[in-house]
């Protein structure tokens, strides 16, 4: 039902064409792709101590966003988002094309809500010291608020943002949800062009890790990293995801489109697939992905498989059980290198994807527990998983074209 | 009968089932009655204090209750509502078991008011930094407010209880977000992806905090005295939108499967289309560029020309800006033929509601279409002489109506318009 592999006849190829990155490790390809070799991983333990976060390399926004004016009407999330967006546009050659920006159609996953945390400490320290008149609540909300922080906080604004900076007309969707949200925006993007309803998409999500009143939700559910670092894999006694601060844009594109332009591809986006594990029982979501990697087209080429597992329990330890039925594919993990951003886990995962296999090899393994293995010689088919930290599973088959 | 497919060779996409809730009522029965009579649902806000607001009143759902009350919560509670309605109507699959994905418009989910302020009281000091929220936020004893304010815990629920198939999409267009959730369900059914969809869009969020962003946008009416005359859909006199609550659901199925299973065919979404305004975070561009290539595009989506519409469901929010934009860019694409063509604004009697709008407003359309009458505009007693619509004003009208062009515009460039018929074209 929500198989979108392109192996069906009639549908036609999509190819990665454009990249852009903007994350804890650095801006755009070449820098991720150098930290990566060199197993560089940038935490803060202190900032947000005992939560450890990946923060954002900082990055020039002025060369992507150049307009002040749309930099100040953003927050950190669609300021990342705008940046990592006008990357990949610039990777794809299609920055300040006209013909083809009027109409690429954009899927973007995003949250959103970031908050004036001055504003809500105000407030509830005002009502700590007896401040209780009935409309106490909204007089210091109209005062308080800045009224462009609401466009800043909408999440379909992060869309909003990049049409107005990269000059995008074409169509916009936002889909919210948390991981999975990022690999449905992949899905459904992929499946309009496969079908012939598009010929070119942005897709991606950003994230901005650095907020208290993001690991405030979090920590309702217990879900934050707390006090000492250590890669995805090995946090089974010390469970927890350590937010990233990431922005990750694709632009896929029909191949024929492609072609007509003269562009090359990264890789192609074969198939992207969901689910919804009802995650009652122990074992729901490792059958759920079981499921998803049987709906993947064949895998018989040099393989691997780029996971977006959080650290956060019971989930981590599903997938890892999922993983051993796979053993022979070598596994990287976006959390230990990124952290985890959430929305953006997923298109960052098929980034990684088209970047390795276009750079014709897999990027080295950050693990001490024997999950991620050493991969020798250029990976062909890479699988992307991304499986929620509480809700969602998605998978995606990258491949070399 | 007709053919399954559509000029362009897809599968033609019916509705088969409909739900409605609206702050006039539940049901689709409640709803057409009260809204062909024109009554109002805007009402004194009384579900918190509206001290200090410019905007005292909007259009609540009362009459339905959550314990622990939260704006997401009233919107999952509505959206199940919805759909059991839709279900039921429509008789698709079993019970638990919808045949399916599931494209909810939900509006974007966050911690709100009573559960920070509920931290803030466990904090126990009078200086309240966020790292005390933080220091006892953990633990468990909050676990349920992480899976309320999750983003795709509504859609999650849902797609659970209804058991639709496959990852249910939590979307925002903003304001069009309704249209699109219909979108989205029109498109899987046309790639063959599956033979149904539910469609949902749901919002609750009268809140303090969501009327204030709208309050400092000068977005709101504050017309508050009396409420039912705050929406004015094409007045001179119009000063903004009221907010409102409400939730619609929608049972797509292909043509081919409806008619295959014996089911009645409500209507058919026989074009969709959207369009990005790059020009502004809150503002149409002032070419009204976009808005007439999304009219245009639907049209094309639908294989209709602008002679074959015979009703239009505005966008119509009351705001100065949207219905002067509105009018301008739909007299561009239907020209002369406008004047021949009836328009009516829902939001003038339900407001405005915001995530649900364009499936509430694609219901409403369905049963103009059913009932061959147009529901009146209210507050139509000072027509803006620069909005030369046929506005179809303070009474409901009956009118033979084929086709009807369901438009929404939201903050963010989103514009989406749907074409609905009867019968499949």
């Amino acid at each position: 039902m929500t198989d979108t592999s392109v192996s069906k006849p009639g549908q036609t190829e999509v190819w990665i064409t454009g990249i852009g990155l903007a994350t804890s490790l650095g801006e755009g390809l070449d820098a991720n792709w150098a930290a990566l070799q060199e197993k560089r991983i940038n935490v803060d333990e202190k900032g947000f101590a005992p939560y450890i976060v990946h923060p954002l390399m900082p990055v020039s926004f002025d060369s992507q966003i150049p307009k002040k004016g749309d930099q100040r009407q953003m927050e950190a999330w669609q300021r990342i988002g705008t940046y990592a967006a006008g990357l990949a546009l610039d990777s794809a050659g299609i920055k300040g094309n006209k013909d083809i920006l009027s109409k690429i159609d954009m899927v973007v996953a995003a949250g959103g809500g970031e908050r004036d945390l001055n504003v809500d400490t105000g407030i509830l320290t005002a009502e700590a010291k007896g401040a209780n008149a009935p409309g106490f609540l909204n007089e210091r909300l109209m005062s308080d608020l800045r009224p462009t922080l609401f466009l800043a906080q909408l999440s379909n604004l992060l869309a909003g943002n990049i049409a107005i900076v990269h000059g995008l007309g074409g169509t916009s969707r936002t889909f919210m949800g948390e991981e999975v949200a990022g690999a449905d925006a992949a899905r459904i993007a992929l499946a309009r062009i496969a079908s012939g309803e598009s010929d070119i998409a942005l897709v991606g999500g950003s994230h901005n890790g650095e907020r208290k009143d993001l690991l405030v939700l979090y920590e309702f559910g217990d879900f934050n990293l707390k006090d000492k670092f250590a890669p995805v894999w090995a946090r089974k006694d010390h469970p927890g995801f350590a937010l990233g601060s990431a922005g990750a844009f694709l632009v896929l594109e029909s191949k024929a489109h492609a072609e007509a332009r003269g562009a090359k591809p990264f890789a192609k986006l074969s198939s992207v697939v969901a689910d919804l594990a009802k995650r009652k029982q122990p074992g729901d979501m490792a059958a759920t992905l079981e499921k998803l990697w049987t709906q993947l087209p064949k895998r018989d080429g040099k393989g691997a498989i780029i996971s977006g597992a959080t650290g956060a329990e019971p989930a981590t330890s599903e997938e890892r059980n999922f993983l051993k039925n796979h053993a022979e594919f070598p596994v990287r993990s976006t959390g230990t290198m990124f952290g985890h951003a959430m929305e953006t886990q997923f298109p960052l995962g098929i980034a990684l994807a088209a970047l390795s296999i276009s750079r014709g090899a897999l990027f080295p393994p950050h693990d001490s527990t024997g999950t991620e293995i050493e991969m020798q010689g250029a990976p062909t088919q890479i699988v992307v998983v991304g499986a929620g930290h509480w809700r969602g599973e998605g998978m995606a088959l990258v491949e070399a074209v | 009968m007709t053919a399954p497919r559509d000029k362009l060779g897809r599968p033609v996409v019916v509705v088969t089932g409909m739900g409605i809730m609206t702050s006039l009522g539940a049901g689709k029965a409640d709803n057409w009655a009260k809204l062909v009579a024109g009554e109002s649902g805007i009402r004194t806000i009384t579900r918190f204090p509206v001290d200090g607001l410019k905007t005292t009143m909007a259009g609540t759902v009362d009459f339905v209750s959550v314990d622990p009350f939260s704006s997401t919560a009233l919107s999952e509670r509505m959206a199940e509502l919805v759909t059991q309605e839709a279900l039921e109507q429509s008789g698709i699959g079993a019970k638990a078991d919808f045949p399916g994905p599931l494209f909810l418009a939900v509006a974007p989910v966050e911690v709100e008011w009573p559960q920070r302020r509920e931290l803030g009281r466990a904090v126990g000091q009078q200086d309240i930094t966020y790292d005390d929220l933080l220091r006892i936020s953990g633990g468990g004893k909050y676990s349920a407010y992480h899976h309320r304010f999750m983003f795709g815990s509504v859609a999650a629920y849902l797609a659970e209880t209804f058991g639709t198939k496959g990852s249910p999409i939590s979307l925002s267009t903003a304001c069009a977000s309704g249209a699109t959730s219909i979108q989205l369900g029109v498109e899987a059914i046309r790639r063959g992806e599956t033979d149904a969809a539910l469609c949902v869009a749901t919002d609750g969020t009268v809140n303090p905090e969501a009327m204030v962003r709208f309050s400092l946008l000068s977005a709101l009416s504050t017309q508050n005295d009396p409420p039912q005359a705050a929406s004015r859909p094409f007045s001179k006199n119009r000063d903004g939108f009221v907010m409102a609550e409400g939730a619609g659901a929608l049972v797509l199925e292909s043509y081919e499967a409806a008619t295959a299973r014996g089911a009645k065919i409500l209507g058919v979404i026989a074009g969709c289309g959207e369009l990005t305004d790059s020009f502004h975070r809150t503002r149409s561009s002032p070419d009204g560029k976009p808005i007439i290539g999304c009219m245009n595009k639907t049209l094309a989506d639908a294989g209709m020309t602008p002679d074959q519409i015979d009703h239009i469901n505005a966008h119509g929010t009351a705001t100065p800006e949207n219905d002067k934009m509105e009018y301008n860019t739909t007299s561009a694409v239907f020209g002369e033929l406008l004047r021949k063509i009836p328009v009516t604004s829902n939001k003038s009697m339900v407001g405005h509601t915001i995530s649900a709008a364009g499936a509430v407003e694609a219901i409403f359309s369905l049963l103009t279409l059913e009932h061959q009458r147009i529901p009146p505009t209210i507050n139509y007693d000072t027509p803006d002489p620069t909005i030369l619509f046929d506005v179809v004003g303070n009474k409901a009208r009956d009118a033979r109506v084929t086709a009807v062009m369901s438009n929404s515009f939201g903050f963010g460039g989103q514009n989406a318009s749907l074409i609905l018929t009867r019968e499949p074209a």
